[in-house]
């Protein structure tokens, strides 16, 4: 029988390595893997590169893993968010890296990566400082962006049920980046707010496939995620 | 007199026909969701996410999952649904979303905008801006007509890194309403109390006049003395 469930989100980040590149899913708090990086930051792994929309919230989960040193690159759409005080502290001494992205750019490079795509042309930022470097392209008269696919080592993601082999739902505007993440990495592990018997979920209502998903931990949520802010 | 930041909310709300399809965002767009009449439907977005947004949550009525882009807790109204980042901003890039509804800091006469970064941000972030202002059929720009230094904010030319070129459609200032055509500004209305040649005054770029030029049509409680006079 095959079971994708641990018990610890120790178990589920124990792969990490130094340099690895992480898909981190989640918008703001809402369906973000708070244990699993809180676990990851305990292991002490260091070069992390981490893809993430925004750069994380005070010193805890994201904001804690940045503030110990142990991410060399963030790839993101929002680092100047409220609160990413870790990460731009450090930005401004120089001592971390950033490749800043469009928002849906980002969110299209990572579903390109799980699809087996080789890229895409978008008019995003066509004629902007964002793409300068790159390559373009008139299509139909208009000038398009050449944008890579973004495949990871890992992708840690939260999702609200899940279930032994390794399907999938989402509470509200929880899907964010975690869909498309759970198919681009090498290694996907989800944090679940209910663990829950194969059938439980109907088959129309699964939002990831149990393909994508490598580890299920079931893990009460972060208590600053049930913060109202 | 000049328009307060409610009235250029309501000016724009004015113009946002039943059927559309809107994404605000942050800052004076946002209030312009509660100034659609109650008979007309009109279905808000939100990128992270969400169609068919509701008004913000009452306190003690938030639900921690759900969020809009700006972090904000939102409600849903019956029919709204809820998707992933990916399929989000194919409502964005694809050409879905009827309307975007953007602040400025710099709209040039041929309708390039400048809306993400200033030489004073230390830590760039683009979020969504961009996908939207390339994706959306007509991007309407709300803002103060002049800095608060009183410097024109619609220019020959932006000084600002672009946000796109040439996405503009119309600018809703608290001195008037002016179309971006072809060939240049056009001004539509003027604040109650101004005249074509005092917007002029307060505009780098050459205006023409409509020929059906007017004063605007809105409630008193919605002007204020003219700051910039």
């Amino acid at each position: 029988m095959v079971d994708k469930t641990t018990k610890t989100c120790r178990e589920a980040v124990a792969g990490v390595f130094d340099g690895a590149t992480i898909l981190l899913g989640g918008f703001g708090d809402q369906g973000l893997p708070c244990w699993m990086l809180e676990a990851i930051r305990e292991k002490g792994v260091k070069d992390l590169t981490v893809v993430h929309n925004g750069s994380g919230a005070g010193d805890w989960a994201l904001g804690g893993l940045i503030k110990d040193g142990r991410v060399r690159k963030l790839i993101a759409s929002f680092p100047n968010n409220p609160g990413g005080t870790s990460f731009q502290d450090l930005y401004l001494k120089g001592e971390i890296e950033l490749e800043l992205v469009p928002q849906g750019t980002l969110a299209e490079r990572i579903r390109a990566a799980g699809a087996g795509l080789g890229g895409f042309f978008t008019p995003t930022a066509a004629g902007t400082e964002l793409a300068k470097g790159k390559e373009t392209r008139i299509i139909d008269g208009r000038e398009h962006v050449f944008e890579k696919p973004l495949h990871a080592d890992f992708a840690f993601i939260r999702a609200h049920r899940g279930d032994r082999i390794g399907n999938l739902t989402y509470r509200m505007t929880m899907r964010n980046f975690n869909v498309p993440m759970a198919t681009a990495a090498n290694f996907v592990a989800a944090e679940v707010d209910e663990l829950v018997p194969v059938g439980a979920i109907s088959h129309e209502d699964v939002h990831t496939q149990g393909i994508f998903v490598d580890r299920v931990v079931h893990v009460a949520r972060h208590p600053k995620q049930m913060e109202i802010r | 007199m000049s328009l307060t930041r409610d009235g250029i909310a309501y000016r724009v709300a004015c113009d946002l026909p039943e059927g559309s399809y809107v994404n605000l965002g942050i800052g004076i767009p946002t209030l312009v969701s509660g100034y659609i009449p109650k008979d007309r439907e009109v279905f808000f977005h939100s990128e992270n996410g969400l169609l068919g947004m509701g008004p913000l949550a009452e306190p003690g009525h938030e639900d921690v999952d759900l969020i809009n882009a700006g972090k904000q807790y939102v409600t849903l109204l019956p029919g709204a649904s809820v998707f992933d980042h990916p399929l989000s901003f194919s409502m964005i890039r694809g050409g879905h979303i009827t309307h975007a509804v953007l602040g400025a800091l710099e709209v040039a006469a041929n309708g390039d905008l400048a809306n993400w970064r200033t030489p004073g941000d230390k830590v760039p972030g683009v979020g969504g801006a961009m996908d939207l202002a390339f994706g959306v059929h007509k991007v309407l720009v709300t803002m103060t007509h002049t800095t608060n230094k009183g410097k024109p904010k619609i220019l020959n030319k932006c000084t600002l890194p672009l946000t796109a070129p040439h996405c503009v459609t119309r600018i809703y200032t608290d001195m008037a309403v002016v179309d971006v055509t072809p060939e240049g500004l056009v001004l539509r209305e003027f604040a109650p109390g101004l005249d074509p040649k005092a917007v002029q005054a307060k505009t780098e770029a050459p205006l023409r006049v409509a020929a059906d030029c007017k004063e605007m049509n809105v409630p008193a409680a919605f002007l204020a003395v003219l700051a910039t006079a």
